[in-house]
């Protein structure tokens, strides 16, 4: 019996520890917690550059879900509230889709700029292809007349 | 020249001109902050020497101060510890101390080994106050003009050239008497 006991506590209790590794919340309702989760994938993670707080262990990605839970389950925010209050914090970095304005509008013009480029480029190399080639009419009837011979 | 021995060319000069850009951007884990020319946020937070009592946004406001977020689990904050005592002997400015997801008993004796360079020293526990000013990681330091206003953070340790190029002279711009540091 108590080997039995020790053997359910043994097999348990890592489990237990890695289940309190995790953030445990509680939410009113289940559209809360989609919205939570929602949110959280939402927003990057200002330590770690390349990671939203969803995904980052880092400390501070801990610190911001759970300010995000508490904006919309105690503050009961809007997403767009919610949005509000951490760019005011953290600046436009946080967010993955950034206003355009004077810090930012490079990110925005490039790509559609050098696409425009690589579409006038490519038209331009087409029209040249097509000036040099022979009609294909010509080669047939020089072909034949060569036959001929 | 034909075009299509330009284009790569172009490529090539486009590239160059993007990496000499990117390396002008300077380093990119300092984040701007969205606090500059804002108003520090109200606060009311225990006092690390006295939790009961409580110390807030009022109390630290009226003078020039820099607020200096630190931890005893934070190694840049031992360097940046000695060179804060410096500045504390060798000028008037106010130093606040925002003792940042600390240990209470740890952060009380790193202030009684290395010196207490601090007028004032408040405890986040949990980083709650360190999400109002936008904190996400420490070091970090902002001075504050006398009406509270936040005239610039500084993300990683003060320092000598720090304090010389980017915080004595706005320090002083302020009214702040400062000895030269060697």
């Amino acid at each position: 019996m108590g080997a039995a006991l020790a053997s359910i506590l043994l097999f348990w209790l890592p489990v237990a520890q890695a289940a309190s590794q995790i953030d445990v919340y509680h939410f009113e309702s289940g559209s809360q917690e989609d919205r939570y989760k929602a949110l959280i994938e939402e927003f990057r993670c200002p330590k770690c550059l390349n990671t939203n707080i969803a995904g980052s262990d880092a400390p501070i990605a801990q610190d911001l879900r759970r300010t995000v839970h508490r904006l919309v389950v105690i503050e009961e925010m809007t997403d767009q509230e919610v949005r509000d209050y951490l760019q005011e914090r953290y600046g436009d970095f946080v967010l993955y889709d950034p206003p355009f304005n004077a810090r930012t509008w490079l990110i925005w013009v490039v790509p559609s700029t050098v696409v425009a480029v690589g579409l006038i480029v490519l038209v331009l190399l087409q029209r040249r292809t097509r000036a040099l080639t022979v009609p294909a009419g010509d080669v047939r009837e020089r072909v034949a007349g060569i036959l001929d011979e | 020249m034909r075009l299509n021995t330009s284009i790569p060319l172009v490529l090539f000069a486009g590239i160059l001109v993007m990496g000499y850009l990117a390396f002008q951007l300077g380093d990119r884990h300092q984040l701007p902050s969205a606090l500059i020319d804002r108003d520090f946020p109200e606060f009311v937070a225990p006092d690390l020497y006295d939790p009961a009592s409580t110390i807030a946004r009022a109390d630290i406001v009226g003078f020039p101060v820099l607020v200096n977020v630190w931890a005893t689990w934070c190694p840049t904050c031992k360097a940046e510890h000695e060179f804060l005592m410096e500045i504390a002997a060798r000028s008037d400015v106010r130093i606040v101390g925002v003792n940042y997801k600390d240990d209470r008993i740890k952060a009380l004796q790193w202030l009684a080994d290395y010196g207490d360079p601090y007028d004032a020293v408040l405890m986040d526990l949990d980083g709650a106050l360190g999400v109002e000013l936008g904190v996400y990681g420490a070091p970090e330091t902002f001075l504050l003009d006398a009406t509270g206003k936040v005239l610039y953070k500084r993300v990683g340790d003060v320092n000598a050239r720090i304090w010389q190029a980017e915080i004595a002279p706005r320090l002083e711009d302020l009214g702040v008497l400062i000895a030269q540091l060697d």
